[in-house]
């Protein structure tokens, strides 16, 4: 029954593709919401299956063929699903499905509405394929295929050269991360000897040397590609341009769903990153540090969709740093409640464009509360949700993070998380005032068109709402034995222990206090509290600042008008980048292609050409066309042989 | 058997075959009609299976008269199939000369 969740969205791809045109725009829309609502009923059925298991068992395998077989060498078109992968197909089709409703509504007017739906389901199907594959391999096919979905998607509107150049920029950046799954993959299989996740996971302890430096430059290589896809330093350069695409995909690939394939893939090698405690501090690290990065720039820009890109950049750092402290399970909490609050966020950011007739510039929004109030409620929960207000969904997963991050002892990572929640409330809440509140300063046009959102755009908001505010309720903190998210993970999470033990016996401590380390319910609450504090303190900063004292901002942006510029063009990384990378290999290119190719390739090839036509053309003479010639030959050609036998 | 005249030695049989030979192989080199060419293939045919009659006879075997009967069947069939092409070629340029037809000079 598991290969029928992908199949259904690559079904409707099909169809679409094939009968596409003869449906009609509408049906083509609800045939791929159709699709994508059937596999979410699927994947709800085979939860609930799983869920029926005892706990031990929790894991359905199915086979469906063998895909290759070389030597030792085997792969299995198989499906997974356990704790793990139910939540990441839940949230995938769950939201998906939601987002794929609110396209109908939002691409209505759209030319090209069958080819969105077509690359959209065919994205469900990647990334379906993704977080059910039961192996490395079968999953980077998926790991691609949303790769690929993502670059048709950005660059959606092709005929904008900016939208092209993103999706190019996305693609080009993702392959960078790619190639260090790729080779992640190979030293996997070399010393592993399999690529299939419980027969790898099973030897692993065994094979690697605990904090060896062969499952440390494993690990490492298949962070690079979580970097890439997740949008981490140093390759989060493409997430931001990738707001070129329609804001469906933003909110559908580009926050909720795809970059998280990242903290996916390093939660399903928790085994092997626990073997390697440097990897993990690097993990941490890097989380850590984009988090905190990102939200800076957050603060400066001035596209709507921007400031949520930052933010999902920062949000993703969050999940990193949480799985780099060892607690996995968080990550994937927080995985869960940011798809719900991001995907909300830009959803309603799409609304509120929508209504402004393509204005995406928060400086000439302001004052939308009264005319878009259904936008406005929606957009106001999900604020409130990310800057991690109680009881709202975001609060839970984050302040997890936080106590994990100062439980396991890495105080300055819970620190930097600490003044990242701080940035976020409070450019969140600059987002959500500059929009809603305060005075219009709409143009005249936007203000003759502006319009409420139709119901088919709505109704995803809501539910996406009420997701925003329960969605973090299954992981309340103080139960015994853990909350119901990290006992419903605990049989994945639960076989790293073994890693954990064997890394702890080699003398690796490193991280071997991390996420089973208990705090006392005082100093528990102490964390809670201060979060919290934080968070307030932000969203009031930025009353303080951008609603009752407009002036303050300019003021301030005069004060430090250094940092002011250098977060504005978020630290100049695309010129260095430009500079230190593009452009030498632009040059190298260059020379490569007037020397090396058109000289000594083509050289070659046209060298061996001339050679034989040189040949040919004194040959040739001997081929007169009259058939006497011919004879002519044989006969002395016979007349040599005969001449040669006589002798001997 | 010996019906023929002990006094004639073998080489005069090889020398005739030879030059009977010769002559065909000559046609074929010199002569541009392909009836006439054709008529020289039969020579050089014959030429081989005077050789071989002549072999059959002074060896004391039969082989070499079986070979004949093939080699006369080969030839007959030969015949048959180069005609037809004659005749086609005639058709198509209106000459049996070979030299001109050679249209797949390059």
């Amino acid at each position: 029954m598991l290969w029928i969740i992908p199949a259904l969205p690559l079904a409707g791809a099909a169809l679409n593709l094939l009968f596409g045109d003869r449906l009609g725009r509408k049906a083509a829309g609800w045939l791929a919401c159709a699709m994508v609502g059937l596999a979410f009923l699927a994947t709800v059925r085979v939860v609930l299956v799983l869920a029926g298991l005892p706990e031990t068992e929790r894991a359905l395998h199915e086979m469906a063929w063998t895909w290759m077989r070389v030597g030792d060498f085997k792969v299995d078109v198989a499906f997974l699903l356990d704790p793990l992968s139910a939540v990441m197909a839940l949230v995938v089709t769950g939201v998906g499905f939601l987002i794929h409703v609110y396209s109908t509504g939002y691409m209505a007017h759209d030319p090209g509405i069958r080819r969105f739906f077509l690359y959209l389901n065919l994205f469900m199907f990647a990334m379906l394929t993704l977080v059910l594959a039961d192996n490395y391999l079968l999953m980077f096919v998926g790991w691609e295929g949303v790769g690929l979905c993502s670059y048709l998607l950005i660059g959606f509107w092709y005929h904008k050269p900016s939208a092209a150049e993103a999706g190019k920029k996305a693609f080009i950046v993702n392959r960078i991360g790619d190639f260090g799954v790729l080779l992640g993959m190979f030293t996997l299989f070399a010393w592993g000897g399999s690529l299939q996740y419980d027969r790898l996971f099973a030897v692993a302890p065994a094979v690697f040397a605990a904090g060896g430096a062969v499952i440390t430059f494993a690990t490492l290589m298949l962070f690079l590609g979580c970097t890439g896809k997740s949008a981490q330093i140093p390759l989060y350069v493409w997430l931001p341009d990738a707001m070129e695409g329609p804001t469906p995909v933003s909110a559908l690939i580009h926050a909720a769903t795809m970059v998280t394939a990242g903290v996916y893939l390093v939660a399903r090698s928790h085994v092997l990153f626990q073997l390697a405690p440097v990897s993990l501090e690097v993990v941490a690290v890097i989380g850590a540090a984009t988090a905190l990065f990102a939200a800076t720039i957050g603060i400066a820009q001035n596209d709507i969709k921007r400031v949520l890109a930052y933010s999902t950049v920062s949000q993703l750092g969050y999940m990193f740093f949480a799985c780099g402290v060892g607690a996995f399970g968080t990550g994937i909490f927080h995985v869960m409640t940011h798809a719900f609050f991001k995907a909300l966020l830009f959803l309603g950011a799409g609304s509120v464009i929508h209504a402004l007739s393509d204005e995406q510039d928060l400086r000439k929004m302001g004052g939308l509360a009264s005319k878009l109030p259904w936008t406005h409620g929606v957009m106001l929960i999900a604020t409130l949700a990310i800057a991690g207000v109680p009881p709202f969904a975001g609060f839970f997963s984050k302040d997890e993070i936080l106590e994990k991050a100062f439980s396991s002892g890495h105080y300055g990572v819970w620190a930097v998380g600490l003044l990242t929640a701080l940035l976020t409330a409070f450019y969140m809440f600059r987002l959500y005032i500059l929009a809603f509140r305060g005075p219009s300063r709409l143009s005249h046009e936007a203000e003759h068109h502006l319009h409420e959102s139709p119901p088919s755009m709505i109704a995803p908001l809501v539910v996406l709402a009420g997701l925003s505010i329960v969605g973090g309720w299954v992981g309340l903190p103080f139960q015994e034995g853990g909350h119901l998210f990290e006992r419903w993970l605990r049989p994945v999470m639960e076989s790293g222990t073994v890693g954990q033990a064997l890394a702890q016996a080699a003398g690796h401590t490193g991280m071997a206090h991390a996420a089973g380390h208990e705090l006392s319910a005082g100093t528990e609450w102490m964390l809670i509290f201060i979060s919290v504090a934080v968070a307030l303190a932000g969203i009031l900063m930025a009353f303080r600042i951008y609603l009752q004292q407009p002036a303050a901002a300019t003021s301030l942006r005069e004060r430090f008008a250094g940092i002011h510029r250098a977060l504005l063009h978020k630290y100049w990384i695309d010129e260095l980048n430009d500079a230190i990378i593009v452009r030498p290999l632009d040059g190298l290119s260059q020379m490569l292609w007037r020397f090396w190719d058109t000289r000594v390739v083509d050289g070659f090839v046209n060298g061996v050409a001339g050679t034989f036509e040189g040949v040919s053309a004194v040959l040739r003479l001997f081929q007169t066309g009259y058939v006497g010639t011919y004879a002519l030959f044989i006969t002395v050609g016979v007349l040599f042989l005969f001449l040669h036998f006589l002798r001997h | 058997m010996n019906a023929l005249p002990a006094a004639v030695p073998i080489t005069w049989y090889l020398a005739l075959s030879a030059l009977v030979f010769v002559i065909g192989v000559v046609g074929v080199l010199i002569r541009r009609n392909a009836l006439v060419i054709f008529m020289s293939i039969e020579l050089m045919l014959n030429a081989a299976n005077l050789a071989f009659v002549t072999f059959a006879h002074f060896l004391n075997g039969l082989d070499g008269q079986i070979f004949v009967f093939f080699v006369m069947t080969v030839a007959a069939a030969e015949v048959a199939i180069g005609l037809a092409i004659i005749v086609n070629v005639f058709r198509l340029k209106e000459t049996v000369y070979v030299d001109e037809v050679n249209q797949l000079k390059g």
